[in-house]
């Protein structure tokens, strides 16, 4: 995490973000988020509202959104945190995007479970389109960025691209995707083998070939 | 016997069905919850124990004792929480993603059931960032559950007020970590904080806290309604119940299955996951609980029960049964390279021998991919992790340390080999 680094605080910076509020959207999701906490410990939101901080910049400016210093101190104002803590939360959790990205933000697990899957293929495939890790491409359309175990091992390689995930891939596949999301597609999210539907083994279900065409209650049979 | 579909906890597991309530209590979730609760704490946390139900979280602490761990008498100026630990991160581990999004009723129910049972107020379900779509599924049941009464005031008519809390992380694999996930709970930066206190006595916000798996917790409906026999009737004794595995690498069918626990290594491969890749001769090595465990080599494995003790005996564990399979085609030094890379990436950097260490075994890990070291080094990086290992906060210095041992354990000809290949050998020959 020792690579991560603030967008320098310029006063260009402040004139483009010193203004920034909650929409109504957003705010009444914030409101809803302190709301899950005892009375007196609405800090425990930060993250929340980080989160949903970043998802109003990405809706303006198209992009997986980022979050500049004087948003983080609005953040810290709206909680009435110190702005340090706030800032800690924003740098140690590594979601949170503290410079801009692109309007897809690929992000290729290269864990190990991955790996022995073929996540090299995929990352040499972003590459050949002109990506570089930890950078954004020319036409502010892709972020790419090498990511730990994602989860989704049973079905690696894979790639979350903002918030969905693609299983299952190769080089190919990561093509096809990336290409249907230039061309402001939504491609299917989940696995991309044919025949798949998501974690059972490729071909059917080796257990409970009941559930595959109806809701089968097991219950009967205790 | 083979597990039967009839006793399989997760029915659902591969969300050909619906996730939602009404399709939930179709296969019996949610069914008279109240007369679960009825029959009273200490008989809940009892029939627990009876169960022989170890966490499914990796370090396999009997379910019921913990609980039982928790205040008996109520404070309302402390109330005690439950926080549920879906931080699943440990690379391999994807089986609570399969809770989540497809059978998340079975989750909420447990959470009522296992927060009634140890007198807590509310639950947390702490979700790792990266599932999001993960995250609006669960957040969407547990508002089904509010909305038919099921949690909140009075829940399932039981007359115990019970809250189910979403709570999302961004992105921080230590906060899987009991301690680590409360602070990040309270707001804060994501590092493990010094026991004693234990949760039980002051977690969350200073209250009493049980931190649970997934897993763990979404089982605990069904071990209830069908009994702690049913439940220890599967597996070797201390290793009792049915497991979600889940098989990555280099098998012919990757997947995620719910197994007997002690099914031998060769029979859930078979069955399941169609062989190893090229064949049981091609199989090199298995990391059989998530990236944290050290490897075991192929001969070993092959006839292995997979559980806590079975595994233990080989030097390494079943963890969250996250079953990483390389044949002989891998790079089993890079694989392992990998593992140190995500610890270095992953450390929190609270104590210096895991923040210090991670990167400096990482680095000669690096070298040793390619054999640019010399051969004292490998005994030099054995002795480091024994260094970091035991020496911090909480288990990710060990974590760190538990692959590079096992790598040096079964494949240090292996280390040798590349370097005497690279040229580096002569030196230590002289």
């Amino acid at each position: 995490m020792a690579d991560r680094h603030l967008e320098p605080d310029t006063p260009e910076l402040r004139a483009r973000w010193g203004g920034f509020a909650f929409t109504p959207e957003w705010e009444a999701k914030a409101r809803a988020a302190i709301a899950r906490y005892p009375e007196g410990r609405q800090r425990s939101a930060v993250m929340a509202l980080l989160d949903f901080a970043q998802r109003q910049i990405g809706e303006e400016t198209s992009t997986q959104g980022w979050l500049p210093i004087p948003v983080i101190e609005y953040i810290a104002d709206y909680l009435d945190m110190p702005v340090i803590r706030v800032l800690e939360v924003a740098t140690f959790y590594t979601m949170y995007n503290l410079v801009p990205v692109g309007k897809f933000h690929v992000q290729v697990c290269g864990t190990t479970p991955c790996m022995l899957r073929g996540s090299d293929d995929l990352m040499d495939a972003c590459y050949k389109r002109g990506m570089t890790k930890g950078h954004t491409t020319d036409d502010g359309l892709w972020t790419l960025t090498e990511v730990e175990c994602m989860g989704n091992c049973a079905t690696a390689p894979m790639v979350q691209i903002n918030d969905d995930n693609y299983e299952d891939l190769t080089a190919d596949r990561l093509d096809t995707v990336l290409d249907a999301l230039a061309r402001g597609e939504q491609p299917k999210a989940g696995t991309q083998e044919p025949g798949r539907h998501t974690s059972e083994p490729l071909g059917g279900p080796t257990t409970l070939k009941e559930m595959v065409t109806e809701n089968h209650d097991y219950r009967g049979e205790w | 016997m083979a597990l039967q579909d009839k006793d399989r906890i997760f029915t659902n597991v591969y969300g050909y069905q619906p996730w939602n309530l009404d399709a939930a209590r179709a296969r019996g979730d949610w069914d008279n919850t109240k007369a679960i609760l009825e029959k009273g704490r200490d008989a809940i946390i009892e029939e627990m124990k009876a169960s022989g139900l170890r966490g499914r979280g990796g370090a396999g602490f009997p379910t019921g004792l913990k609980w039982s761990f928790m205040p008996k008498e109520p404070d309302t100026k402390r109330p005690g929480f439950l926080v549920i630990n879906a931080d699943e991160s440990e690379p391999g581990s994807c089986k609570d993603r399969e809770i989540i999004r497809h059978d998340p009723h079975k989750l909420i129910e447990g959470a009522l059931v296992a927060g009634f049972a140890m007198g807590a107020r509310a639950a947390y379900i702490y979700i790792r960032g990266e599932y999001i779509r993960e995250a609006e599924t669960l957040f969407s049941a547990v508002q089904e559950a509010y909305d038919a009464g099921l949690v909140g005031k009075n829940a399932s008519g039981s007359g115990y007020d019970f809250d189910v809390f979403v709570h999302r992380g961004a992105g921080a694999y230590i906060c899987g970590e009991e301690t680590a996930m409360i602070e990040s709970l309270e707001g804060k930066k994501g590092q493990p904080r010094l026991k004693p206190p234990f949760p039980a006595g002051a977690g969350l916000y200073g209250c009493p806290t049980t931190v649970n798996n997934v897993e763990s917790i979404a089982v605990a409906p069904t071990i209830m309604r069908r009994g702690a026999s049913w439940f220890s009737g599967f597996g070797r004794e201390n290793n009792h119940g049915t497991k979600l595995f889940q098989i990555s690498g280099h098998v012919e069918k990757p997947c995620v299955v719910e197994e007997e626990m002690s099914i031998p290594f060769r029979e859930l491969i078979e069955k399941h996951c169609g062989g190893i890749r090229g064949g049981w001769d091609n199989l090199l090595a298995v990391i059989p609980g998530g990236s944290s465990v050290p490897l075991v080599p192929a001969e070993q494995i092959i006839d292995a029960p997979m559980d806590f003790d079975g595994l233990k005996e080989l030097q390494s564990g079943l963890g969250t049964a996250a079953v990483i399979v390389m044949d002989k085609s891998t790079d089993v030094v890079r694989a392992i390279s990998r593992l140190s890379y995500f610890y270095k990436h992953e450390s929190c950097g609270q104590c210096t021998p895991c923040r210090e260490g991670t990167g400096w075994m990482w680095r000669v890990m690096k070298r040793l991919e390619t054999g640019d070291a010399a051969v004292e080094e490998i005994d030099m990086l054995q002795q480091v992790t024994k260094q970091v290992e035991g020496h911090t906060i909480c288990a990710l210095g060990d974590a760190a340390a538990w692959p590079i041992q096992g790598l040096i354990r079964h494949f240090r000809p292996e280390l040798e080999r590349r370097i005497a290949e690279a040229g580096n050998m002569a030196e230590a020959a002289e």
